[in-house]
């Protein structure tokens, strides 16, 4: 499986200079990027390419560069560490930068894949990374060999240095040579944690030290000369068609430069296409918003304008009672579940939710005749290049992205899909001059792609042993366009395949059509479900007489990972269903991008019915572990950002359009209320590589309503939680 | 209208509506980026920078009322990223996406200048309107801690 072929074509010796790394995210903190600078794919370099990952300086620099994007989920590093563990070289040498999406292209996807999603950056692109550093090291053992005529067994290649016999020398003095030379076979890569040296052991990411002095460099961050700054309005209600606008009545607006009619094109809604927009352009941003604001403009609604998050939800109950399609059939369930005697059944729901990165949804264009250089926070460096190139017409060969540092990712892909992109590469050629796009918060809310709102019928007979027999459910949610699939996710995704083996089962799901844009969000589909089939599964364990760990623990018995994660989380958490009234403990587990992940909450509410999230355990098994610094600190973070969006989040839509638009309405986790938080590994190795950028998010919601429930005896079926009233007496 | 303001210990002088929040005087016309924009209405403390040593929400505070005022910026915290808050979220690993880490790190540098040694509630309500959407939450709390320790 990873005799992934890095062909000659790897490994052709360039300067530097003239193939463009992008000099960024140093791990010296006084090393600023170079992506503000005007033309930053010139910025010169020393050091001799090994292969596209890979260039050797004399000095004993060594500079990875990077295909990927860092979002704070340690991307950089991770994959600076997977090619310096193969590659064999002191950690305090190694530079990364971010690898340059145009020469990507330019070469036939020379990075292989340049796309940074799904938490598949280490579980699936771990094999071709490795391999770019293990093929640079064969190669500069097999230079080194040719060198002092001894075969390559007879080299060695430890921490930077050449050796064999009395013969010794740097890596970078073979490193030209290395690029010539041609393997009989690539070298295996090492997959077993046993084999590791660097991988495993905990590190500190490059990309703090400029995250603590103001200099990492987001698109938002973008000064060019000559540039100036649009803020941009698209329809309140999405999809709306822009009737007129008066540019006149703020022609005299201090600043003011133009108002450019942006256009959706007709027949192309789906991601990363823009709806019809105004724009205003300024000399300073803050002008522009402001002229935006005494814009008279007029929308044309049409029906959208008549959704609303009720109207929705009460239709979500009546579609529920209807056939859907099926994904699971099973007669027999469905019979067994109408003759039997104890039945559990219950409908949730939950709200569409935002992105709401901390970096509002912008990208700046500098449309050239002969270049265009963008920024623009993608998850997909090069899908940037190609959005342009065919907003514009433009052959990619001309299009130069420079990577930036993303202020949180989530699955939005920069926002918009990067439509925002789009906005700023047609503003620029329009107004030929560099331009900064930024959507005021409000508009980043309104207009982002939002996760879908989703809900579930879930029905289940109980068995003699207190066990589920059959099972019925049928889901539900709304997408844009009624889009049966998002990324890995559908409707019922993570409820038509849930691990409990219960004997008869049946589901069906529902697409609904909603005018909202909808998107991937982290850990997509697990992140719905999961509140669905967790808070279910607690209701059929304790409908059967079960202790819900125990059920759980029953339920996936012939499933090793599960019965590891499970029972480690059991001798980790001290789950107990005996606590005073006001307190509680609540279980869930849910699988997401590959990796189990099961958490215990413990909650306290008091009589009031304030609710506290005393503490959570999560225990996850992604099989394994390249820096478990960084995957604890993605455990924490995606049980925050779920917690957050069960909790407190929600968006709220009345007349077509999203009217919680900023921090003030639309509510996300604070520090008051994060819980504490334990994280273990429970690590099945072998073959299993698991995403951890998302996973330990979706089992958090539910083993907290499980727990509120333990505490109160309040059933919690919908999010937010804040909508129900736990008091109690 | 030109006003001067002082930025780090620099005096600058800037061309502009003296209504213009700091925010973006400080991003757009001087270009100290690090500052950032995450709400414009004050709520989540991205953009928030010291005052005469206070910490206040640069997107509410208008550049007239700056005049004559001491504003440091997470540039101008220190000269080397060695502020023992910056050595303290280095050491710990605080920042994600970083985004909303200037902020953080400004209203904790300004908690630590009053209370030496913070309690958890201390900590809570300084950093109370600081949001951080990556979920650093808990390593904020032990980088305060742990500055508390190293002294500021």
């Amino acid at each position: 499986m990873n005799a992934i072929n890095l062909s000659r074509r790897f490994f052709i010796q360039t300067s530097l200079a003239a193939s463009g790394g992008l000099m960024l995210g140093f791990h010296m903190p006084t090393a600023l990027a170079a992506v503000t600078e005007p033309k930053p794919w010139k910025t010169p370099e020393s050091g001799i390419e090994v292969n596209a990952w890979l260039v050797l300086d004399p000095d004993g620099t060594v500079t990875i560069r990077i295909p990927h994007t860092e979002m704070g989920q340690g991307g950089m590093t991770s994959v600076a560490l997977m090619i310096a563990e193969e590659l064999d070289v002191e950690w305090s040498k190694v530079k990364a930068v971010f690898a340059d999406p145009n020469r990507h292209l330019r070469n036939n996807k020379e990075y292989k894949v340049m796309s940074t999603h799904g938490s598949q950056l280490v579980a699936i692109q771990h094999p071709h990374l490795m391999q770019a550093g293990a093929s640079a090291r064969e190669r500069l053992k097999e230079a080194a060999a040719q060198a002092w005529g001894v075969t390559r067994d007879k080299v060695e290649a430890k921490q930077g240095v050449l050796k064999s016999g009395s013969n010794s020398a740097p890596y970078a003095q073979f490193a030209a040579a290395a690029a010539k030379v041609t393997l009989d076979k690539e070298p295996a890569i090492k997959e077993d944690a046993s084999q590791w040296w660097l991988l495993g052991t905990g590190t500190q990411r490059l990309d703090i030290p400029n995250k603590v002095n103001g200099s990492a460099q987001y698109a938002i961050d973008t000064r060019i000369p000559g540039m100036v700054y649009a803020a941009v309005k698209a329809s309140p209600v999405p999809w709306g068609k822009l009737k007129s606008f008066n540019a006149d009545a703020i022609k005299d607006q201090p600043g003011f430069i133009a108002v450019v009619e942006l256009r959706a094109v007709e027949g192309k809604r789906g991601q990363p296409d823009m709806q019809d927009a105004v724009a205003v352009v300024a000399t300073s941003w803050y002008k522009a918003k402001n002229a935006l604001a005494m814009l008279p403009v007029e929308w044309e609604f049409g029906e959208s304008a008549k959704a609303s998050s009720k109207g929705m939800s009460e239709n979500a109950t009546k579609v529920l009672g209807e056939k859907g399609l099926i994904t699971k059939e099973d007669p027999k369930a469905i019979e067994v579940i109408a003759a039997s005697k104890k039945v559990v059944t219950a409908d949730y729901e939950r709200p569409f939710e935002t992105h709401l990165r901390m970096e509002p949804i912008n990208a700046t264009a500098h449309v050239q005749d002969d270049r265009v250089d963008v920024w623009s926070p993608s998850q997909d460096q090069s899908a940037a290049v190609l959005i342009v190139a065919d907003q514009l017409g433009r052959d990619p060969k001309d299009v130069y992205a420079h990577p930036v540092f993303l202020g949180g990712g989530f699955g939005g892909n920069g926002g918009g899909g990067t439509a925002v992109t789009r906005q700023a590469a047609e503003i620029s050629k329009r107004l030929k001059r560099p331009v900064k796009v930024l959507w005021p918060r409000e508009e980043d809310v309104a207009q982002d792609k939002q996760r879908p709102m989703s809900a579930a019928r879930m029905t289940a007979s109980i068995g003699d042993k207190g066990l589920p027999e059959a099972i019925f459910t049928r889901a539900l949610w709304y997408t844009q366009d009624k889009q049966n699939q998002i990324g890995p996710a559908t409707a019922d995704y993570g409820i038509h395949n849930m691990p409990y083996k219960i004997p008869l089962r049946h589901h069906e799901r529902h697409n609904l059509d909603t005018h909202i844009p909808s998107s991937t969000h982290r850990g997509p589909g697990a992140n719905q479900t999961g509140f669905i089939t967790e808070v279910f599964a607690d209701e059929m364990a304790l409908a059967g007489g079960w202790n819900p760990l125990d059920w759980r623990i029953e339920m996936t018995k012939d499933q090793a990972d599960w019965q590891l994660v499970l029972k480690t989380l059991k001798e980790k958490a001290n789950y107990r269903t005996d606590l005073p009234k006001g307190e509680g403990m609540g279980i869930a587990a849910v699988e997401c991008h590959g990796t189990i992940a099961a958490a215990c909450a413990t909650v306290s509410v008091t009589r009031r019915g304030q609710l506290r999230v005393e503490k959570i355990v999560i225990v996850a098994d992604c099989g394994h572990v390249i820096n478990p610094h960084a995957a604890k600190e993605q455990m924490e973070g995606a049980a925050c950002y779920e917690l957050g969006h069960a909790w407190v989040g929600g968006l709220d839509i009345r007349e077509g359009r999203i009217v919680n638009t900023n921090m003030d309405t639309y509510n996300i986790l604070r520090i008051e209320q994060m819980p504490e938080i334990e994280s273990y590994f429970a690590l099945s190795g072998g073959k299993k590589w698991g995403g951890m950028g998302e996973p330990a998010g979706p089992p958090v919601p539910p083993a907290v309503a499980n727990a509120i429930f333990a505490a109160t005896g309040k059933r919690i079926r919908k999010t937010p939680f804040r909508q129900y009233d736990l008091t109690w007496a | 209208m030109a006003i001067n303001l002082t930025i780090n210990g620099a005096a600058y002088n800037v061309d502009i509506d003296p209504d213009t929040p700091l925010l973006w005087v400080l991003r757009d016309e001087i270009g100290l980026t690090g500052t950032k924009y995450g709400c414009g209405i004050a709520r989540c403390g991205s953009c928030t920078v010291h005052v005469d040593g206070q910490p206040a929400k640069s997107c509410q505070l208008k550049a007239a009322s700056l005049v004559g005022k001491q504003v440091t910026t997470i540039e101008g915290l220190s000269k080397d990223g060695n502020h023992p808050v910056q050595v303290a979220w280095k050491e710990i690993g605080v920042p994600q996406c970083g985004y909303c880490q200037s902020g953080q790190i400004m209203s904790a540098a300004a908690l630590l200048a009053r209370t030496r040694d913070p309690s958890e509630s201390d900590i809570e309500q300084a950093m109370a309107d600081n949001l951080c959407r990556c979920g650093t939450y808990l390593r904020i709390k032990a980088g305060i801690r742990r500055a508390a320790q190293l002294g500021v």
